[in-house]
């Protein structure tokens, strides 16, 4: 059963696509077992999407603040600034044990700093410890960069790993106080194996956090939201940073991605304990915190 | 859905004629239209409730379980037409039409950054205008080679290694040179996406690979003086419609002076040697010219090599300096 699905859909993939591309895809239809992932709209094989997601993000890194300011309106920073506040991560002044954060697919570093930044300023925490962990390492560089004009520069308190977020190798069982992943989640190949490693590196106690691109619930505004995201954006992303298909990915990522319900499910499916209804909408459902704890 | 529940409706209105009231005919029209708009809004919890009395619905999951169960595949709300040719972005009509104007503004503004330059030129090659320019193809010999062979310009089609071992006054060292000189190469040329007609778009995507030609002929420089000079003749030669507006538009951002040496020296030039000009440029094969003396070329096609551009300035730049100098040394 599974074959012959997938082989219509080679065939239909074969009558939209021009000629010149038949050769190409024959190959795939006849691999009856191919498992494929979704790479925004189209299926491609699994191997493959870590490799289109890293040229993705390897283009678009130095422009990454630019565009996410124009694609958002500088929205992006109000609900950075909002999981921050909501979380209130940081060592309470009469505790005497530092936290560890870890931020993956943070590779700017922006909600990294932030967290570090309330908790200095709210607990006077100078102690906690963070991790940023990024798959592409050009992101990481960016970050990296950006923190030697922070006050965290050179600390040991910040470490930058290249890391995959769906296994974390090089980070140990029991360890994370507070796990936040900002729009990164998205793009993992396997969002529920990313679930379960998150799951596995965190502290009995532990927070999971997770903001992202969500559903638009009322439908008049979720007609405006995709004409924005379908017309406007890669046009903006042609425009000023000369890179249309990478922007058409991330509109089309987001579609792809759980509505709020279904990813409040995945969570809890992956061992977390998920409190109320599981999520917050920010901005009519644009975008969505997801928290989880594990006991 | 409209007229079958207006039939429905009315079949539940239905009474022996001599009781019907004429003035209550109109309830039909109203409860279906009712039921229609109801239907509209309600559909989903009518098919669930179809499933709840089908016994389809598994009640001790939540909501978010049932969606991960269910797996449903989400269409995107908008696609795109079909694409005519592999590198095609079909372009609703309002797409187009911003497009033209965010480019126009960003190229008047930056005119270095290719990407407003591009979007520019294809907004504005329009339909009308590329199968004029098409006809011109077909209607001279070796434009209808160029149109059947659709030959494609990188550095190795070009053969750039054997082009710099070519005798010292052929066009291909000339062109070979001025790429040196000029530190730029083939291959940058961007592929052509919004153009809707397939081979519409080889007419535009030859004229924009063949720009570098032309630069290499009149021996004018990337500079954005030598840009508009080169673009002004084009439009004058071909006729592309954003060479003609920036020619008109271009020249504002200058600096005065250069401004001054475009509008005296090198505007006049291209109207000249436009006049003059014995052939359409873009039905030129210039893949198959390469190994031609390059004053017989200009002879044959009429063209007259401007002043060197690069020198002006330089002289242009070094007097300014000297009359600096001495009007800080008048001052003293």
């Amino acid at each position: 059963m599974v074959g012959i699905e997938l082989e219509i859909k080679a065939i239909a993939n074969r009558l939209r696509q021009p000629f010149n591309r038949l050769f190409s895809t024959s190959l795939r239809a006849s691999n009856e077992e191919a498992k494929l992932a979704d790479f925004g709209y189209r299926k491609v094989p699994v191997e493959q999407k870590e490799k289109l997601v890293h040229g993705v993000f390897s283009s678009v890194a130095s422009n990454y603040d630019i565009m996410n300011d124009v694609m958002s309106m500088g929205i992006h920073r109000l609900w950075k600034c909002h999981m921050i506040n909501k979380l209130d991560c940081g060592m309470r002044p009469n505790s005497g044990k530092p936290l560890q954060f870890l931020d993956v697919a943070g590779g700017t570093g922006d909600v990294a700093f932030g967290l570090l930044d309330h908790a200095n300023e709210k607990y006077g925490d100078n102690e906690s410890k963070m991790i940023v962990a990024d798959i592409n390492p050009d992101m990481l560089k960016e970050g990296e960069r950006r923190c030697l004009k922070t006050r965290y520069a050179n600390s040991p308190r910040i470490k930058f790993m290249v890391q995959n977020g769906e296994k974390l190798e090089s980070i140990p069982d029991n360890s994370i106080d507070v796990y936040t992943i900002a729009f990164g989640i998205r793009n993992f190949t396997n969002i529920q194996a990313g679930l379960d490693a998150a799951y596995r590196v965190m502290k009995p106690g532990g927070i999971f956090a997770c903001l992202e691109f969500s559903q638009v619930h009322d439908p008049v505004l979720s007609y405006l939201y995709d004409l924005y995201s379908f017309s406007c954006l890669p046009m903006m992303g042609q425009l000023i940073a000369n890179d249309r298909d990478s922007y058409e990915y991330l509109v089309e990522s987001i579609r792809k991605f759980p509505n709020q319900e279904k990813f409040a499910s995945m969570i809890r499916k992956a061992g977390f304990y998920v409190p109320g209804k599981g999520y917050e909408d920010l901005t009519f459902g644009v975008a969505a915190i997801h928290l989880g704890v594990k006991l | 859905m409209f007229t079958n529940s207006y039939a429905i409706v009315q079949s539940c209105f239905k009474r022996p004629l001599q009781l019907q009231r004429r003035y209550l005919s109109f309830l039909p029209l109203v409860a279906s239209a009712v039921a229609t708009t109801g239907g509209v809004f309600l559909g989903n919890s009518i098919r669930l409730a179809d499933q709840l009395e089908n016994d389809e619905i598994d009640q001790n999951i939540t909501k978010g379980e049932r969606e991960l169960k269910e797996n449903k595949t989400v269409k995107p709300r908008f696609e795109r037409p079909p694409k005519n040719y592999p590198n095609h972005v079909p372009l609703y009509a309002y797409e187009k039409a911003a497009m033209f104007l965010f480019s126009s503004i960003g190229a008047l503004l930056h005119p270095e950054k290719n990407q407003y330059i591009v979007a520019l030129g294809e907004s504005t090659a329009i339909p009308p205008y590329l199968r004029w320019l098409r006809k011109q193809m077909l209607e001279d010999e070796t434009g209808r080679e160029i149109l059947k062979n659709r030959p494609y310009i990188t550095s190795e089609t070009l053969h750039m290694d054997k082009l710099k071992k070519y005798p010292e006054n052929s066009f291909g060292k000339v062109y070979y040179e001025w790429l040196l000189r000029e530190n730029v190469s083939p291959d940058t040329r961007v592929n052509v996406k919004f153009i809707d007609d397939e081979e519409l778009a080889f007419v535009f995507q030859r004229y924009r690979q063949c720009h570098d030609f032309y630069h290499a002929l009149t021996g004018l420089p990337i500079a954005r003086e030598g840009e508009i000079a080169v673009k002004f003749f084009e439009f004058l030669n071909i006729g592309i419609p954003f060479a003609g507006m920036g020619a008109l538009f271009a020249p504002l951002n200058l600096k005065k002076h250069q401004r001054e040496r475009l509008l005296s020296v090198y505007y006049p030039w291209a109207i000249d040697t436009a006049a003059h000009c014995k052939k359409n440029l873009i039905n030129v094969y210039w893949e198959k010219i390469m190994d031609k003396d390059v004053d017989e070329l200009r002879a044959e096609l009429g063209i007259t090599k401007p002043p060197d551009m690069r020198k002006l300035r330089k002289l242009a730049k070094e007097r300014r300096h000297a009359a600096k100098k001495m009007i800080a040394e008048v001052n003293k």
